[in-house]
């Protein structure tokens, strides 16, 4: 499951500071802030459409990120990811509405209101694991789905409520362009709060959880602690990602949060690759980018097959499930590892061995 | 109290054909160590198939049954064989998610070729209701009751008697041992995705012909969670009594929501409840066995 990170002979890590370093070398450092800059730049060079298509990968990846923690490092497996999204996007959304307290505020908040709520779920993970346990968050999903249903005072029922545009010192994230920068932030925060997990005695324990529960145990990790926590976290990033797309959207409808959702987060770091932070990015724009290539193919082949027009959206979904299948069997490590493989060629290069 | 017993024999049997499904779904985690999560699909498979044959090809009833049964059979053996064999040994979260993506990608391909609206089975039985006992019962659901008892007998000769069913009992006891005893283990994972692939079609059919055919019958496949974990995920008893249990269940929670809460919606969702406490309370089921690990 775990990703390895090929590292060239003669690169020894001499102390624990080294090994736990957030940028191993020069070149990821250098990497990241290219890339950041890079990101900075883009509502300067991009039209709309290209900055919307950002956004979403940048708010889905938020919540992947969530579910990578939980599934990826901890080996737990959550079908239910897309109800806690959901959750945090109306509880933003309530938490303004009703209390008036600035959206900038709420963000975090719902953060903190899905935690708890992913807390009470994860319960049963102290328990049972597994198979089993992916069968109790399929049940959380649709109990949530129902409560988004029911709760008319929280989520407005099957209207749906309405979330506020959010404004900060009278600077109002009202376009597209504006709102980018935002989720931006959030990406930066999140992206650097999981890579400092990991690097610390709980990401630690989270990983012995995964890799041997037993043993984990015996060496005297609480189980029940570290899994609960990490449905905890995970809740946490999914709220931060729901309250981002409520507000962006400024609509939030009980419907859209389903079980189908759930998986594409599931698919987003499987794709991307278990228990990898960077892959969690690179998975979820795999999965945001495909039906925009499938919607081109099919304008391609729109010629010669004019049927495929009215079938497009179901395409989109083979696309997705055909994408779930083939990766798991061909590159199970997800599009991390094919990326550690170039990067090995090449700095191996031309002694590859 | 008419609506109650009324509500009482519905549950019962729609719960037989739970504890059908549950069964076959039991019987592929139970040989293949595999979770379908794609149960629900395989009988709209079944279903949409043996329809159009019968509305396309205007075949008669029992050849267009045997050919879907046919179908199901080769469906089942290359699934596993394409699909599953090279996810054999790999974790829980692959075999899961593998089984996820063929759900999406059978219920997005179906929608393409049958379109999304439910469509009605030419009539196979003439009458509505029966009456028995001044109870009205739709003659289908009835219908329905005679194979889901039928495909439950089957399944108990087959494991107690026949050759092969002792192979898959050996195979799902331990694969090891069984394969140094010469058993193909590739035959029989093979063969538990056929006879759930052939079980779930037929399942499919009885279901379309007592209400309509369309995709929202695989939400059947997801009800069959409930019934599993109530019975016990590898045992193919407890998956029967487990389904029956829902089935009554479900409607008992109508008739209480019906009668007395006015919640609405409590059918759909009772099931997950009882899902989620079992869980904690009883992980293992009624019937399952309790799996202990040593280090």
């Amino acid at each position: 499951m775990a990703v390895s990170n090929p590292r060239p002979c003669g690169d020894f890590r001499t102390d624990y500071a080294g090994d736990t370093r957030l940028f191993s070398d020069r070149t990821h450092t250098i990497g990241f802030f290219f890339l950041l800059a890079l990101a900075l730049a883009v509502p300067f060079v991009f039209d709309g459409y290209v900055v919307s298509l950002m956004i979403l990968i940048g708010i889905y990846g938020i919540a992947a990120l969530g579910l990578n923690i939980l599934v990826g490092f901890t080996g737990q497996i959550s079908l239910g990811h897309a109800a806690f999204f959901g959750f945090g996007a109306f509880s933003s959304a309530w938490l303004n509405t009703n209390t008036g307290i600035p959206v900038m505020i709420t963000i975090p908040l719902a953060g903190v209101m899905t935690t708890a709520v992913g807390m009470i779920f994860g319960i049963p993970a102290a328990r049972i694991k597994g198979l089993y346990l992916a069968i109790a968050t399929l049940a959380a999903q649709f109990i949530l789905e129902d409560f988004f249903a029911r709760a008319e005072w929280f989520t407005g029922g099957s209207a749906g409520s309405l979330a506020e545009i959010p404004e900060l010192f009278g600077f109002t994230f009202d376009s597209d362009q504006r709102y980018y920068y935002l989720v931006l932030f959030w990406v930066c925060v999140s992206f650097l709060l999981a890579s400092n997990l990991m690097r610390s005695r709980d990401g630690r324990a989270f990983i012995a959880v995964r890799d041997h529960y037993l043993s984990a145990e015996v060496m005297g990790i609480n189980l029940t602690k570290y899994r609960i926590l990490s449905f905890g976290i995970s809740s946490f990033f999914a709220g931060i990602g729901g309250a981002l797309m409520g507000h962006y959207l400024g609509y939030v409808s009980a419907e859209s949060f389903n079980i189908l959702f759930s998986v594409l987060f599931l698919a987003m770091i499987i794709i991307g690759g278990l228990g990898s932070v960077a892959g969690t990015l690179l998975g979820t724009a795999f999965i945001v980018l495909l039906p925009q290539f499938m919607e081109f193919l099919v304008a391609l082949l729109s010629g010669p097959m004019p049927f495929l027009i009215d079938v497009q959206p179901y395409i989109k979904e083979m696309a997705i499930g055909a994408a779930i299948i083939i990766f798991l069997i061909f590159e199970p490590d997800g599009l991390i590892h094919r990326w550690q493989l170039i990067r090995a060629y090449w700095r191996l290069y031309p002694f590859s061995y | 109290m008419e609506l109650f017993i009324q509500l009482m024999i519905n549950g019962l049997i729609v719960g037989s054909l739970y504890g059908v499904v549950a069964m076959c779904f039991v019987l592929v985690y139970k040989s293949t160590q595999v979770v379908n999560f794609a149960q629900g699909e395989f009988l709209l498979v079944g279903a949409w198939t043996c329809l159009s044959l019968l509305t396309y090809f205007e075949l008669p009833f029992w050849l267009g049954f045997l050919v879907t049964l046919a179908f199901m059979t080769v469906f089942g053996i290359l699934l596993q064989a394409i699909v599953l064999r090279p996810l054999i040994g790999e974790s829980v979260i692959s075999v899961v998610m593998v089984t996820v993506g063929l759900a999406i990608f059978f219920q997005a391909a179906l929608n393409m070729i049958f379109g999304s609206f439910a469509k009605p089975f030419p009539q196979v039985f003439s009458q509505e209701t029966l009456e028995i006992f001044g109870l009205h019962i739709e003659t289908a659901y009835l219908m329905s009751i005679v194979p889901s008892i039928i495909i439950m007998i089957a399944f108990y000769i087959f494991f107690k008697r026949s050759r092969w069913g002792l192979a898959m009992r050996a195979t799902a006891y331990d694969q090891q041992v069984a394969q140094s005893l010469g058993i193909s283990v590739k035959n029989v994972f093979a063969m538990a995705w056929a006879i759930s692939a052939v079980v779930s079609g037929v399942a499919g059919i009885v279901l379309g012909m007592v209400n309509t055919v369309s995709n929202s019958l695989a939400f059947i496949g997801i009800k069959v969670f409930p019934a599993a974990i109530v019975g016990g995920l590898d045992s193919i008893v407890g998956a029967v009594i487990g389904g029956l249990i829902i089935g009554v269940l479900e409607n008992m929670a109508e008739f209480v929501d019906g009668q007395f809460l006015h919640f609405g919606n409590l059918y759909a969702i009772a099931p997950f409840y009882v899902l989620i406490i079992f869980l904690m309370v009883k992980p293992y089921g009624l019937f399952g066995t309790k799996d202990i690990e040593r280090l």
